[in-house]
């Protein structure tokens, strides 16, 4: 048993199947910022840093003795926890196949969530810069969703200009996905087509994102560094319900702010 | 071309998927490398090239360890198979029939690492 103690939660094989099952088809649809930047690992629970390659000067412990202190990127854990209702895996095992995991659904998003928005925003409280943070490009305004395909030409070309090769993919936030979806453009074809010829990579929904980005997919510019990936663990249990929680830890770096240029709603 | 053994177009690949095939040769090649040396050593008679060509094979194995690790940092699916089944004891084929029990899995991870292949 490891720190998850999946081992003491009275949930049987086939229940543990079933919430497993349930995380791992709904999670990918979610989780836009790994379709776009590299991941590395999972480098374990007990991983806690990555190794910047730079010091910092600080005060030496004594007369005559300078002293550099290392700089890391320490991990943060995210969790959202959840409830499952006993009688509901009790019906696991009697063999249903509709359980209500409304709960765990919701923290599936939310966590999910929470890894979009570190990527593509920052997590100030944790010190990692998001893209959109970080890019040394100016944000390409969009007013009209009809000008998507205008934005993205702008922003692959500050891309190339800046001697960043593609792919390219656009990350995007649910409502402009939506819009670009259901459009067509001026002889018939579909707005999602003519962006996805500009790119040269996908259009990717992407839930937690304001407006856009467009990114390089050559690789090596973006970095989640993943300690332990999106594991379920135990918490506790009483009569009726039992405690479990969604649990990663990762950090995110931006190795090259060139790689990145953001579309932002509005004029 | 420096590698072969491509099977799809070189503009349907991107860079990750040609470093994952350049690390997936490197691995090929030093493992056939310890094979061949392992032969070599098996085969000759004189007891010093066959000192000489055992401290080769072994200096290999060094080789593919590290090519297999770069591969296992940035493959999920592969290092959870790693995870499973190496430095356990007992009958190996008995191994991923106890992992099969969710509960009893040492990582309790769902596995999802990268998604960024999973668009191609």
């Amino acid at each position: 048993m490891n720190h998850l103690h999946r081992d003491n939660a009275p949930i049987s094989d086939a229940g543990w199947d079933v919430i497993d099952d349930e995380a791992t088809s709904r999670l990918p649809t979610y989780l836009a910022a790994r379709k776009l930047v590299d991941f590395e690992g999972p480098h374990g629970w007990a991983h806690s840093a990555t190794n910047l390659g730079r010091v910092t000067e600080i005060a030496g412990p004594s007369e005559g003795v300078s002293a550099l202190q290392r700089t890391v990127l320490p991990l943060v854990e995210l969790r959202t926890e959840f409830k499952v209702s006993r009688t509901e895996l009790d019906d696991v095992d009697r063999g249903t196949s509709s359980p209500d995991l409304a709960e765990l659904d919701e923290a599936i998003r939310q966590i999910a969530l929470g890894e979009n928005v570190t990527v593509f925003h920052g997590h100030q409280a944790a010190g990692f810069r998001g893209i959109t943070e970080a890019t040394s490009h100016e944000p390409i305004a969009v007013g009209d969703i009809d000008k998507a395909p205008d934005a993205a030409a702008r922003a692959v070309n500050a891309l190339r200009q800046a001697g960043i090769g593609g792919p390219y993919g656009l990350a995007i936030c649910p409502d402009m996905y939506t819009t670009i979806v259901e459009s067509t453009e001026y002889g018939g074809e579909l707005l999602l087509d003519h962006l996805r010829k500009i790119l040269g990579g996908p259009l990717v929904w992407a839930p937690g994102i304001e407006g856009g980005v467009v990114l390089s997919l050559r690789g090596g510019d973006f970095k989640i560094e993943s300690g332990q990936d999106l594991s379920i663990g135990y918490l506790d249990h009483d009569a009726d319900v039992v405690r479990l929680y969604l649990e990663e830890s990762f950090n995110f770096r931006v190795l090259e702010p060139d790689a990145a240029v953001a579309i932002r709603l509005g004029d | 071309m420096a590698s072969e053994g491509f099977h799809e177009p070189l503009d349907r690949l991107d860079e990750a998927a040609l470093d994952y095939h350049r690390a997936m040769s490197s691995l090929c090649e030093e493992l056939e490398a310890i094979d061949w040396y392992h032969q070599r050593v098996q085969a000759t008679s004189d007891e010093s090239l066959a000192a000489v060509l055992a401290y080769n094979r072994d200096d290999e194995k060094e080789h593919a360890a590290m090519a297999l690790e770069w591969l296992r940092r940035r493959d999920s699916a592969l290092d959870s198979q790693l995870r499973k089944y190496l430095f356990t004891s007992g009958p190996v084929t008995e191994v991923g029939e106890a992992s099969t029990d969710p509960a009893a899995d040492s990582s309790g991870s769902l596995g999802i690492g990268s998604l960024k292949e999973a668009l191609r």
